[in-house]
């Protein structure tokens, strides 16, 4: 399955994951600059993305803990999502996104 | 005043804690400073709620019950806790001693330093502007130290956890408060959210939903701060800006301390956990070996092994028995074990 990321310098990258992971760790894995420094426990807000929209119904609902945790991240838009929260599967195949700043 | 000690534990997070007991049991005793105001790291300040589940013979234990049973666990040897304090610098004295400071100029010297540092320390999260450096504890404070010069002030507070809401509630008897968060929904003790929320049906303070967009100097000791909400962009002018975004964790001068390092982690052995320099441990979180794993129960290990070693420079002249707590008398009245 893939992935298609925009980086914060603009730059394309598309990369390769299964349903076993989350996104943030396919992110995490390829190298891309994503702190995620609670290693994906919704405590930190550090892998934060933004969804293209057109993905934006094919992903599992908004949580209240993610929501929250939201609160402590920057440019928070109606796209936000927590990386960590979202596994990659079938339905997400190609899915786009986009780093949100750090 | 400079206090003294046989060892200074830099951190009081679970490994920090449980080192306050192994070393115990070998007669050091130690001071313990974090610049968390409680003690815990992690477990306390990201997890609290959040059970463990590989914590030895414990099935489930949350991040707050680890903590408190540590802390209860370490009470028979008496340590003094230093919270607030962010070690700044370390000194070798002319007795051997290390000398350590902390960034509100406390100072302990010790025989040994054990550096139990995690990630480094909780310090409060920025907010990611270019060109804003410069008004950093000016116009803008992460933290309140001095409430007297918010005196009759504009302040804009940004958040919408407990940090924001209690500073809103206590500062709105004293300057004048907007709240900004970007929804209206808080994550705060739900107290101190109706309390707010009462203030605001009385005009003692202004909510407003929004995010920060861009913060402009304006060189009259105010600055310009415009927000957004929903693509609307609206400016105005205040004394100070209060932005609570959480806390993240930052290494500090930890790197400036001569250790070798390792991608930002303390190298040591995996005999003593003792680090490039003498009489200088790394353990938890902070330190790397060869198949290293950040677990809570490694770094319970390293602190048994750790003490050990220390022993020898606290006590150089002593021999150290092996005992288990189980049946050395001598081990249950340090325990207070009647
Ligand atoms: C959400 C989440 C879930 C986790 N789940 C598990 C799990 O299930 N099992 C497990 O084993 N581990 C888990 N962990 C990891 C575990 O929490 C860490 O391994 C553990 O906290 C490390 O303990 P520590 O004492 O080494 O450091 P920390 O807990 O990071 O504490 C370090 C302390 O040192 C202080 N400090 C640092 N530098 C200074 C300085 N210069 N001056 C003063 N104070 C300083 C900091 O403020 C901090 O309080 C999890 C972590 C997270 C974030
Ligand atoms: S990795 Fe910390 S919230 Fe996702």
């Amino acid at each position: 399955m893939k992935l298609k990321v925009t980086d914060r310098e603009g730059n394309k990258h598309e990369l390769e994951g299964d349903s076993e992971s989350t996104i943030m760790e396919i992110l995490r894995d390829s190298g891309l600059e994503i702190e995620a420094s609670c290693g994906g426990c919704c405590a930190c807000a550090t892998c934060h993305v933004y969804v293209d929209e057109k993905w934006l119904n094919k992903i599992p609902p908004i949580d209240d803990d993610e929501e929250s945790m939201l609160d402590q991240a920057f440019d928070v838009r109606i796209s936000s999502r927590l990386s960590c929260q979202i596994s990659l599967s079938e339905e997400l195949d190609g899915i786009e996104l986009e780093l949100a700043p750090e | 005043m400079i206090e003294k000690t046989d060892v200074i534990i830099i951190g009081a997070g679970p490994v920090g804690l449980f080192a306050i007991f192994e070393l115990g049991l070998l007669n050091i005793s130690c001071h313990v400073i974090d610049n968390l105001d409680k003690p815990g790291g992690q477990c306390a300040e990201l997890y609290p709620e959040k059970p463990i589940y590989d914590i030895p013979s414990r099935v489930s234990i949350t991040g707050q019950q680890l903590t408190d049973d540590l802390l209860e666990q370490a009470k028979p040897f008496n340590p003094v806790y230093h919270l607030n304090q962010q070690v700044e610098k370390i000194n070798k004295l002319d007795t051997d001693e290390w000398l350590v400071e902390t960034n509100h100029n406390k100072k302990v010297k010790a025989k040994c330093i054990v550096i139990a540092a995690g990630a480094g320390s909780f310090v409060p999260r920025k907010i990611p502007l270019e060109n804003i450096a410069h008004l950093e504890n000016i116009n803008i404070l992460y933290a309140v130290r001095n409430k007297s010069i918010l005196k009759n002030k504009d302040l804009l507070i940004i958040g919408g956890g407990d940090s924001a809401l209690d500073w809103t509630n206590e500062l709105s008897k004293i300057a004048n408060v907007t709240l900004m968060h970007r929804r209206k929904e808080f994550r705060a003790a739900p107290d101190s959210v109706s309390k707010m929320l009462e203030l605001e049906k009385d005009k003692k303070i202004h909510f407003l939903l929004g995010q920060i967009n861009e913060i402009q100097d304006l060189k009259n000791n105010k600055i310009n701060v415009s927000v957004k909400y929903n693509d609307k962009i609206k400016t105005f002018e205040v004394d100070y800006l209060l932005p609570f975004f959480g806390l993240k964790m930052d290494l500090g001068s930890i790197s400036n301390w001569g250790l070798n390092l390792n991608e930002n982690l303390i190298s040591v052995d995996t005999e003593k956990f003792q680090t490039s320099v003498p009489s200088i441990f790394a353990i938890g979180d902070i330190n790397t070996y060869p198949g290293k794993l950040k677990l809570i129960l490694s770094g319970f290990h390293e602190a048994a092994l750790m003490a050990q070693e220390c022993f020898k420079y606290c006590f150089p002249d002593k021999k150290n028995v092996f005992r288990y707590t189980t049946s050395s008398k001598d081990l249950h009245r340090k325990l207070n074990i009647v």
